[in-house]
């Protein structure tokens, strides 16, 4: 009953997304208020019809109705409550029916919160956003129906694939999509400013917000998918450079690039077509993204979806959106005429060159995630690109992003000395070299990448604290802590987003460099050496059982002299329904190092596989993707963000930028 | 920068499947075998490395390399050795020659190319005058104002 309703509920939600694509548009062009307000109903029903199906679809999960296909294949009765509740984005189906709920959601707060938006730029927003809407609507109801019923059903699910089951599902693709979709907000205001064929102050002042909060879920959820592969596979790996790592990743970039360069449009009136473009190309690598994952056309560990035909209807999506949107900048893009002027040294120039190394990183990214499927279209060659590649060819532009960043941040708009701006940061770059060197000198003799990348991160952290120190003017203390308390929150968001970088940039670069790892057989009682720490196996249990799964745990204790340090127990679990084995490490989590431990297969000789690693400044590497996106956080609750669009800024007792 | 580059692409963030009773008792010769394991692919696995996969033919994989190293083989030879039967689809790096060459030379010469359009409009921007003209909006603009 609760399905039937879903499934209806879904596809009113298609036929008002239809109306929502033409109506809007048609008025906007033709100057029909009332055709032109019907963007806003729709896109609030859209999003209520599409939320009653998800809540069907949840509860059919809930209720364990195995009448349904993607619950029997996808769930079982044993399985824990809250893996019954994410199971139904743990599969293709249901993770797409969260895709259009979430672009339902976006086109929604464009219509409730889109109050100060000219009515015709609105009109074409959310036109655009139904187009989208319409498109991926269909592909559900066409391909991927979550709601097609057995004939027969089962007496019990499959369950889910036990990788799954665990809490960083519950957060990491709602987060991951909010960023994905959230890009479509920012390609259809550009597209919509296409049709229009202006682009202004106002335009990149409306843009920002969107693509802020899109970028910061963004960041949200790669590092929530990050850490969750490193304690959830058991190998302590955190980036793989897997071609569905990388579809997250290009967006990420694109839209880092994105956001700086709106702001020279907000600002100076620059840049714009150039802008555009890049919202263009960032919601397309969301849907390259989407290709990617989605189709299975590159295989990779992700793929728990593989099939032609819905790859067919991927590809004709992102061929009609990416490929229209980018016809239309080709014959509109003319009509942007660029008004700032600035000279070679100046924060312009500056921000250019963040968005040239952000994009060509990007580039490296999406050539070296589709090289394999070109080299074997264009050439017959079977070819690998694998993290060495990556490695190699994407370090080097971050490296020159930390370089520039300090610079570009401090120096002033249209004109600057930069002389100036050096004697600024000198205290910033002798910190860096000191630090950089006290590294090198401590770790003696081992790569030159943990020195290089303390000193980068030093650098743009002190160049923050100079920029910050400038801001706080002359005066004593109290008057300084007054000015600072005073910036625009957007200014502190750039100071606590650039921060984090530098500190993600370090726990990369740390935990590659110094981590160590002990692999032995171990006896039950047996002790040994592992860096500073004596590893002890104390015990190991077999027959331990969990509410789906049986495993085998073992109990080790790690000191440090004397003094216990930590106890930990991993296991090697196996889930019964679905055949899999899964191997849970156990992690002691430190500001400074975290010691993870991993027990294997029992072997032939007696004694068990025991695997501990030491990784250094491992937490380093999501706090700092945290501390990122909580300065997107900051910034976006500035007022100039949260006001209704084209309110006009207030004057401050400290000079705004 | 190149130099940076270089020493900075000899990292890669080992991950490591690799069972004790596969391993050398030689530790500079293991730690030989588990740096040739990242750059081996498992050619049964989906984009893995040897070195970070369960199946069992990265594990014969990873005996193979430690064998080869035991006899002597240095690590090109290790790499020949396996790219002569399985192709160059086994290499994790690809090789810099061929359709290997475009993906290597791609990244720089984008990156030229990227500062060669932003210094080209700049340029061209500061061959315009310094002062933009006003828009036909903001003369109309402030000619009311004037008038007023």
């Amino acid at each position: 009953m609760y399905t039937e309703l879903g499934h209806f509920c879904l596809i009113l939600a298609f036929c008002i997304a239809c109306v929502q694509a033409v109506i809007p548009l048609v008025g906007a062009q033709k100057g029909w208020p009332v055709w032109m307000r019907i963007g806003e109903p729709a896109a609030s029903m859209q999003f209520i019809l599409i939320a009653a199906s998800f809540a069907a679809l949840t509860h059919a999960f809930v209720t364990s109705d195995f009448s349904l296909a993607i619950v029997a294949a996808n769930s079982h009765t044993a399985k824990p409550m809250l893996y019954k509740v994410t199971g139904v984005w743990g599969n293709h189906e249901g993770s797409l029916l969260l895709w259009v709920l979430i672009l339902a959601l976006f086109g929604a707060s464009a219509a409730w919160f889109g109050g100060g938006l000219p009515d015709r730029l609105r009109a074409r927003v959310l036109s655009v956003q139904g187009a989208i809407g319409v498109a991926f609507l269909a592909f559900i109801l066409w391909t991927s129906n979550p709601f097609e019923r057995l004939e027969i059903p089962p007496f019990n699910g499959q369950d889910l694939n036990p990788l799954l089951q665990d809490v960083g599902l519950a957060f990491h693709p709602p987060f991951l999509y909010l960023g994905y979709v959230g890009l479509s907000m920012s390609f259809s205001f550009a597209v919509a400013a296409l049709i229009e064929g202006r682009v202004d102050a106002a335009w990149g002042r409306w843009v920002r917000p969107w693509t802020l909060a899109a970028w910061l879920f963004l960041t949200v959820g790669i590092a929530l998918g990050s850490w969750w592969a490193y304690y959830e596979l058991g190998w302590g790996g955190f980036w793989f450079w897997d071609p569905v790592e990388n579809a997250s990743f290009m967006p990420w970039l694109i839209s880092a690039a994105l956001l700086h360069s709106a702001i020279v449009v907000e600002k100076r009136e620059a840049l714009k077509s150039w802008t555009v473009l890049l919202a263009i190309l960032a919601f397309g690598f969301s849907l390259i993204g989407t290709f990617i994952v989605r189709s299975g056309v590159l295989t990779s560990v992700h793929a728990f979806a593989n099939d032609p035909e819905r790859g067919m209807f991927i590809l004709a999506i992102l061929v009609v959106f990416t490929g229209g949107a980018l016809v239309l900048y080709a014959l509109r893009a003319h009509a942007l005429q660029a008004k700032g002027v600035f000279a070679l040294a100046s924060r312009e120039t500056a921000l250019i060159a963040n968005n040239v190394l952000l994009a060509v990183a990007g580039f490296v990214v999406f050539i070296g995630t589709v090289w394999p499927l070109v080299a074997e279209l264009a050439w017959d060659q079977k070819l690998s690109v694998g993290p060495p590649f990556f490695d190699a060819a994407f370090t080097p532009f971050m490296v020159a992003l930390a370089l520039i960043l300090p610079v570009g941040a401090l120096i002033p708009w249209k004109r600057a000395r930069l002389g100036r701006a050096g004697r600024s940061l000198l205290p910033a770059l002798i910190a860096a070299i000191a630090i950089g060197a006290l590294v090198w000198t401590m770790q003696s003799g081992r790569s030159i990448l943990a020195p290089v990348a303390a000193a980068l991160a030093v650098w743009t952290i002190g160049g923050t604290l100079v920029e910050l120190w400038i801001r706080a003017g002359k005066g004593v203390a109290a008057t300084k802590l007054r000015r600072l308390a005073g910036l625009p929150r957007a200014d502190w968001g750039k100071a606590v987003a650039h921060s984090g970088f530098a500190i993600t940039l370090f726990g990369v670069a740390a935990l590659t460099a110094w981590q160590t790892e002990d692999i032995r057989v171990a006896q039950v009682g047996d002790s040994f050496e592992v860096g500073a720490y004596q590893v002890t196996l104390d015990a190991v249990r077999e027959d331990v059982r969990g509410p789906n799964w049986t495993a085998t745990e073992a109990d080790v204790t790690l000191r440090r002299g004397e003094r216990v340090v930590a106890q930990l127990s991993p296991e090697k679990r196996f889930y019964p329904v679905a055949g899999m084995p899964t191997t849970e490490a156990a992690i002691a989590n430190g500001v400074f190092r975290d010691l993870y431990v991993v027990v294997g297969d029992p072997q032939e000789g007696g004694g068990f596989a025991l695997r501990t690693h030491i990784k250094p400044f491992a937490n380093w590497i999501w706090a700092g993707a945290i501390i990122m996106a909580l300065g997107g956080a900051l910034s976006l609750s500035d007022r100039r963000h949260r006001i209704a669009a084209g309110a006009r800024k207030t004057q401050r007792a400290v000079p705004a930028e | 920068m190149k130099r940076l580059a270089l020493i900075l692409c000899l990292l890669a963030a080992p991950v490591l499947a690799v069972e004790p009773s596969e391993m050398l008792a030689d530790p500079v010769l293991e730690a030989r075998a588990q740096a040739l394991d990242q750059e081996l692919r498992c050619v049964k696995c989906q984009s893995e490395a040897i070195a970070s996969s369960n199946a069992a033919w990265a594990a014969d994989a990873r005996v193979l390399v430690r064998e080869l190293i035991a006899d002597g083989k240095s690590d090109a030879e290790v790499m020949d050795f396996f790219v002569d039967r399985y192709g160059e689809y086994v290499r994790m790096r690809p090789a810099a020659r061929g359709a290997g060459l475009v993906l290597w030379i791609a990244a720089p010469l984008m990156l030229l190319g990227g500062i060669g359009i932003a210094a080209l409009t700049l340029r061209r921007r500061r061959a315009a005058p310094e002062v933009a003209a006003l828009s036909a909006d903001e003369q109309a603009h402030l000619d009311e104002l004037l008038d007023s």
